[in-house]
């Protein structure tokens, strides 16, 4: 800024702005508009912001004041009335953690949690184990959830321009806006939201939209159900909800749905499949079928998978639908495939499911409601409710109708509530090129994103742990959202917001929710039930009601135009942990694994290995996508299992305004996703730029070479011979060591992981590191090898890399007895405890590193450099007080979540007893959808774990070293149909 | 000595010309005098030579990386190396063991060739020890700076402390601690002992105050009575006698390092007499290759003769073929082991991403100095340092092989990964280099290079018989 010399702007100092003041002055004159002569002063905002490096700068600086100021306090509990979710002790004691229930929204729908309070601060997110979509089990974005609160990027003010305003201003500044509209009946006005399940906050849209009759409301999800939407009115005629019991399920067929790890109840559906798969002992199991288009951790699972292209899964799902209507399919496209499926899915009409893909085509979600009807699985495993949604709509049709007006010219205040449209609108839409066209613009999120930036207000939103709110889980279940800690920054919720438009100032969500409960609970005791609701995480009874919606006149299926074979194909699928780009801030996701390729910090360009060689690309090669005149580059990663002739690529990479972690991370696939082309197109081009890109991958080998990490057998296989697993592993005997021999007559903690019920979600992956503090070290890091997760979720291929099977098997410390790790430490920094576990003296390790290497498993990290953030002040609120954090130079890994043990120890001494089995729970065991970790003293033959370790699938892995491992293995068993042939399997 | 006797002595010599065929240790016509004004001359009198302060200047500036590097280590961590998960150990080791294996020849020429009588060691055992010496001093350098907190290196050693914790003993590289530290120490007494008497010549030779007070502060108060030879050759002989079993042990307890672990490539029973051989293998080329340049450089041609260079590639020669031979044997025991993680890593590192480090391993160490069976490689010193030379880098490589690829694959494929050394890596490898560098050429500078009453020994008129040989 060239000011004269003595001349010290001291709005200079202001925080120079996302979208800014924009103005560029160079005397006071021309500043308030005085300018002599020329420049009108209001041309000038148009221009660009000053140096982004001043603006950072500025940014950190406040950012520190602000952490400085506000965080300062120990306590930041609301101060409305909020239960805890077991008694509640007569104060806070320090040391000992309050549990709340409340539940995490995620494209709109619920998930019930307990948040772990140490002192005011939420540290660590469990699942409610009495809320139907957690099941006490939670998914890898309520484990991460806690990431965003206290992420140190956020917005933390109300800005106009980028400029600091109060909330008043803002107040004022939306009453002189909406004067003009009210007038008008509200005409002028649109209220831009994402999915609205939240009953409260839909009473209080429709409050407004009473008022002022004029007003318009919109939703645009980028990745929501539009599909399951569009495909209901097709079937039935009217949007439903539907929603799947597979705990009754014998037979499931996925139509590329990846149903056991993304989507809101995944957690649910893990759950329930895993439950049916290890009915009766092992031999009763249910069948899973994978028809996909991309590699997914469902399909890797499946006991078939079938890889075909996007297109084809309809034509699959049409043919389907024929045979199940007993006409002939013999010149199925698919082979044995579509009769074998239909025969299997007759056998066991009523205890079947057909699951479509929520990026699938309206016509598969049309035609699994036609089979589903057929298989009369309807009111057994699949249920259909009224919509969740407040307003169920047609999404799309909603958005491009906002985008017309916002042409026109029509839109006069445009409130935005959530989500970032001008990021992830479709490109055609060019929404951030039409939204500076209102006279008021403001928009509401947790940070000051792409959206903000076009828009002129810009209000943080509160996080969920910060406000009241409500929401609605898959089934239609309504969970009061309550608050843990006073909103860290100046932040608001959409409640309040909405309720300011129509009474000044607006009340307290708290007020808002409490007040919409009281008018639709109509019972005696408001009052009890509002306690008893705030305390079990969810209002008793309030799923919604099984419907029985009729079919419209079945049209015959036929089969879909078929798309040209040779035209490269482009599917746009949400990221399976940033989801549609809202979490790219998130550094515990950015960082956690994907599920199938172990990818960090980037999408990809998923291509499959024959198509990579056809198109002559290499691996990590930059290559550009072109449609029409729109193009991105990305890198491309050769999957195994990938249908040929199709590319997949993942939504919500490629922020440019997310914050420090995201932004950068990956490539935007938005920018060539379309108005007509939500998920899939047939126009790609692929072009080589002749650069390279490097992934980072957690795993470079993912075939076995040789090995046998994993073992796995047929379900008919263990009927023949039960024996199997144990004649393939050869175990050394006790006494082979020179060291003497321990007796552990105490406790002896050990694990069991049962592969066959591991669906690679990542859960486990994502408590872990929430739970022991674990630093996030950035891509670079990845890429050197020097990753910290205690726990990895190796992922293996096996057989062709065509259509390989997959196999996912948890690998945290095995904690051996004869630690190969122990005695090779030159300075006892890792020694063996008293009840078996192998423990880490973070403080006595010099870093030699030989432990790491003489880990069979591989299970140590260590801290090449400083990892941890030890400077930022929101993330040492969210740090466990029970667990070390370890700094440069030392090694670390898991520890059986000790802390946890030597609490429930403690507490079963003061009560004169012994630890009971499942009091401790580790953090993985606890997050993990499936129970497929199972903690415990093997001493007491009674206990779970150790029932489970005598089992007969039971294995130790590389228990040929003599190790002795306390984390063992259950082989995994499938259960194909022998119509289809045999899957190869992994085996020692 | 009076020089009348001198001169009668040899005269004797030259009545009696050496009727073996085996040539002479130093070149004829020598005497006592030559010998010392020869020698000690380097020191107090001759200008250095233009080779010297190229040297010279070579060991600071790379001296002074290295001390950069070091200051980097410490501030950053030791993430500035390639290292990660699974290859937790590096270049640092790699570099660690080579140099200590080099030390080696050192202390076998000074120790073991005294007490086996071979005199043809008194022309060489000076430099040796000194390189013994420093690259001790290099080694040592390394598994401090590979620690992730090495601030705290010290408690590997065992010493009373508030903390009551002491090291656990059975880990290696407790063990380490000590046998490095007693082949420092013990190899500085022997050097320093060794070099009393001539540090007393250098006192008396010295024209400049300072050079006095320096060498005579040094040399102990040296007369050179009878008494003080004496003990002197006692102390040698118990010194050596000390010494010489440390030629064995340091490498055999270095090579536990790693047989103490259960990693296939690591874990092996063979490794103790294979990383001996290959230590004094490779000790000697670092011999040769200081030795052929500083012969060339001060016209030591007399003292280091073609006897010296003969008898130094044939020690390469036979340990080469040890190495050879646990080269033959290790992919022998893994077959017959029977274990599949052993029968791949012996397959993966014949064939894996790391076959070029093994295919260089075997023409550096076996191919290459197979040569050394022509008489012509032995003697002509050009080709002889070529040959040390390629055996230099190839015993560095080998033990950078032996590291990275047993842990680059080892038993869960899901771990697998490669390393890649980064520009910390390598200038902590040229720093140490430099400094040794350095280090050898003050050493040159400053101290007799030459022992030269040992030399002196060796003059045929030193010995009551008159022999050419002690």
């Amino acid at each position: 800024m060239s000011a004269p010399a003595n001349f010290v702007p001291v709005s200079a100092l202001r925080p120079a702005p996302e979208a800014a003041d924009r103005r560029y002055w160079r005397t006071l004159e021309e500043y308030e508009g005085r300018a002599p002569g020329g420049d009108e002063p209001r041309q000038a905002i148009d221009e660009p912001p000053p140096s982004e490096e001043s603006r950072r700068k500025f940014l950190s600086l406040m950012a520190a004041s602000f952490g400085l100021s506000g965080l300062t306090g120990c306590t930041r509990q609301p101060t409305e009335f909020i239960v805890p979710y077991v008694d509640p002790p007569e104060q806070v004691i320090p040391g000992r953690p309050q549990f709340f229930a409340t539940a995490i929204p995620l494209n709109g729908l619920a998930q019930g949690v307990l948040v772990e309070s140490h002192l005011g601060r939420p540290t660590k997110v469990e699942g409610n184990p009495d809320h139907p979509a957690s099941l006490g089990a939670t998914d890898v974005t309520s484990q991460a959830s806690l990431m965003d609160l206290y992420d140190p990027d956020r917005a933390r003010e109300i800005t106009l321009h980028g400029d600091p305003r109060s909330w008043e201003a803002f107040l004022r500044a939306l009453l002189v806006a909406l004067e003009p509209v009210r007038a008008r009946k509200g005409e002028g006005l649109r209220i831009l939201t994402e999915t609205v399940t939240s009953p409260s906050l839909g009473d209080r849209i429709q409050a407004v939209l009473a008022a002022l009759p004029s007003a318009r409301w919109h939703q645009w999800g980028p990745a929501g159900c539009h599909s399951a939407r569009s495909g209901s009115v097709l079937a039935f005629g009217r949007p439903v909800n539907t929603y799947y019991r597979l705990d009754n399920a014998d037979v499931i067929v996925a139509l590329d749905s990846d149903f056991l790890c993304c989507g809101p109840a995944s957690t649910r559906y893990a759950r329930d499949y895993s439950t049916r798969r290890r009915r009766g002992g092992r031999v009763d199991m249910n069948r899973l079928y994978a028809i996909e288009s991309a590699m997914t951790a469902t399909g890797g699972k499946a006991d078939h998978r079938l890889p075909v292209r996007y297109a084809e899964v309809e034509t699959f799902a049409v043919e389907l639908a024929q045979a199940v209507a007993g006409q002939s399919v013999a010149g199925s496209h698919f082979g044995q495939w579509t009769s074998a499926v239909a025969r299997d899915l007759l056998a066991h009409s009523g205890s079947c499911a057909v699951i479509p893909g929520e990026h699938q085509s309206p016509a598969v979600h049309a035609l699994a409601h036609q089979i589903n009807a057929a298989l009369g699985a309807v009111g057994q495993t699949v249920v259909y409710t009224e919509p969740l949604e407040v307003r169920a709509e047609d999404q799309m049709a909603s958005l491009t109708d906002l985008v017309r007006d916002l042409d026109a010219g029509t839109v006069e205040v445009l409130l935005i509530l959530g989500g970032n449209p001008v990021y992830n609108a479709p490109a055609d839409l060019d929404f951030a090129h039409k939204l500076p066209r209102t006279a008021f613009s403001a928009h509401v999120a947790l940070h000051a994103d792409e959206t903000s930036a076009q828009c002129q207000w810009h209000l943080p939103e509160s996080h969920f742990l910060e406000d009241w709110g409500d929401a609605r889980a898959f089934d239609g279940t309504v969970s009061i959202i309550q608050p843990l800690i006073l909103p860290l920054y100046e932040s608001h919720s959409y409640l309040r917001i909405l309720d300011a438009i129509l009474t000044l100032p607006g009340r307290s969500a708290y007020e808002i929710v409490r007040e919409y409960w009281t008018k639709q609970k109509h019972g005696a005791d408001f009052e009890t039930w509002w306690r008893k609701s705030l305390h079990d995480g969810f209002m008793e009874a309030s799923a919604l009601a099984d419907i029985r919606p009729a079919l419209k006149a079945a049209n015959a299926p036929s089969l879909p135009p078929p798309s040209s074979p040779g035209a490269l194909e482009v599917v746009f699928r949400p990221d399976p942990y940033i989801f549609d780009g809202r979490f790219a801030n998130n550094i515990w996701l950015e960082e956690l694994p994907r599920p199938m390729t172990k990818l960090t910090w980037d999408n990809a360009v998923m291509i499959s290995p024959a198509t990579a060689k056809r198109l002559g690309i290499e691996a990590q090669e930059l290559v550009e996508l072109r449609r029409g005149g729109r193009s991105v580059r990305g890198s491309t990663w050769i999957q195994p299992g990938h249908p040929d002739g199709s590319i997949t690529v993942h939504l919500g990479f490629g922020r440019t305004r997310s914050g420090r972690a995201g932004n950068g991370a990956g490539f935007s696939a938005y920018l060539i996703r379309t108005v007509d082309a939500l998920w899939s197109a047939y126009d790609l081009e692929i072009h080589k730029t002749g650069d390279s890109y490097p992934l980072a991958s957690t795993q470079m080998q993912q075939w076995v070479e040789g090995h046998h990490p994993i073992i796995s057998g047929n379900l008919d296989e263990y009927r023949a011979n039960p024996n199997f697993v144990k004649e393939s592993q050869e175990t050394p005997p006790r006494e082979l060591t020179i060291y003497p021999h321990w007796d552990y007559s105490g406790y002896a903690w050990g694990m069991s992981i049962d592969l066959t019920a591991c669906v690679n979600c990542g859960a486990c992956v994502a408590a872990c590191q929430a739970e022991n503090n674990i630093a996030v070290v950035g891509k670079e890091q990845i890429l050197a090898r020097r990753g910290m997760h205690w726990l990895r979720i190796d992922t293996y291929y096996q057989g062709g890399d065509v259509n390989p099977s997959a196999y996912y098997q948890p690998v945290p410390c095995m904690q051996c007895e004869n630690a190969p790790c122990e005695y090779v430490c030159p300075v006892h920094a890792t020694a063996h405890s008293a009840d078996g576990l192998n423990d880490m003296t973070y403080n006595r390790c010099v870093g030699t590193r030989y432990c790491s290497n003489n880990c069979p498993y591989k299970v140590r990290r260590f801290n090449f450099f400083l990892f941890q953030d030890w400077v930022t002040d929101t993330l040492k609120l969210q740090r466990n007080p029970d667990v070390s954090v370890r700094s440069r130079g030392v090694m670390e890994k898991c520890t059986y979540c000790v802390q946890r043990i030597r609490e429930a120890e403690i507490h079963a001494r003061v009560d004169d007893r012994f630890v009971r089995d499942g009091e401790i729970q580790t953090a993985c065991m606890q997050a993990c959808p499936t129970q497929a970790i199972v903690f415990g003293d093997i001493n007491n033959l009674s206990n779970r774990v150790a029932q489970l370790k005598s089992e007969k699938l039971n294995y130790a892995l590389l228990a040929e070293l003599n190790t002795r491992p306390r984390t063992t293995y259950l082989a995994e068993l499938r259960n194909p149909n022998p119509e289809l042939g045999e899957v190869s399997h992994a085996r020692g | 000595m009076p020089a009348g006797n001198v001169q009668e002595l040899q005269s004797r010599s030259q009545r009696r010309p050496d009727p073996g065929s085996v040539p002479a240790v130093i070149a004829p016509g020598q005497t006592f005098t030559s010998i010392t004004d020869q020698i000690s001359g380097f020191i107090l009198t001759r200008k250095s030579p233009l080779l010297w302060w190229a040297a010279f200047a070579f060991g600071i500036i790379l001296s002074i990386n290295l001390l950069t590097i070091v200051t980097l280590i410490f501030y950053r961590g030791v993430g500035l190396y390639g290292i990660q998960i699974p290859v937790g150990w590096g270049f640092a080791i790699t570099n660690f063991v080579w140099w200590i294996g080099i030390g080696h020849a050192g202390t076998l020429i000074s120790a073991f060739l005294l007490l086996m009588n071979q005199g043809w060691r008194n022309s060489i055992n000076r430099f040796a020890e000194a390189m013994t010496i420093f690259a001790v001093m290099c080694a040592g350098m390394f598994p401090i700076m590979h620690l992730g907190r090495p601030w705290i290196f010290y408690w590997l050693i065992p010493y009373p402390n508030t903390m009551t914790v002491q090291p656990q003993f059975r880990s290696p590289l407790v063990w380490d601690i000590f046998a490095v530290s007693t082949y420092f120490t013990l190899s500085l007494l022997f050097w320093y002992l060794g070099m009393i008497p001539d540090l007393a010549t250098l006192r008396d030779k010295a024209k400049s105050r300072a050079a006095q007070r320096f060498y005579g502060i040094a040399c102990w108060g040296w007369r050179g009575a009878s008494l003080h030879w004496r003990l002197h050759e006692t102390a040698s002989l118990l010194l050596a006698g000390l010494a010489t079993p440390l030629v064995l042990s340091v490498h055999t307890v270095v090579s536990f390092d790693f047989t103490i672990s259960i990693l296939p490539g690591w874990h092996s029973t063979i490794f103790p007499p294979y990383f001996v051989a290959g230590a004094i293998f490779s000790g000697f080329a670092m011999v040769l290759v200081l030795a052929i340049p500083i012969r060339a450089v001060y016209g030591l041609g007399n003292l280091l003769t073609e006897r010296h260079l003969n008898n130094c590639a044939k020690l390469m020669l036979a340990t080469g073929l040890i190495v050879a031979y646990t080269y033959v044997i290790e992919p022998f025991t893994s077959w017959y082991s029977g274990d599949s993680f052993e029968m791949f890593m012996v397959h993966n590192r014949a064939t894996g991403p790391y076959a070029w480090a093994f295919w260089g391993v075997i023409a550096c160490n076996v191919a290459i100095p197979q040569l050394l069976w022509w008489r012509s490689f032995r003697i002509r010193p050009k080709r002889l340092f070529f040959i040390s030379a390629v055996i230099l880098y190839g015993m560095w490589l080998e033990r950078y092989m032996i590291i990275v690829t047993a842990l680059h694959r080892d038993f869960l494929p899901s771990s697998w990964a490669n390393f890649v050394a980064t520009v910390t890596d390598n200038a902590l490898l040229y720093g140490s280099i430099g400094f040794f560098v350095l280090m050898f050429a003050l050493f040159v500078r400053l101290l007799p290079m030459i022992s030269m009453y040992e030399v002196r020994e060796l003059l045929p008129f030193s010995s009551p018989a008159g022999g050419s040989e002690k």
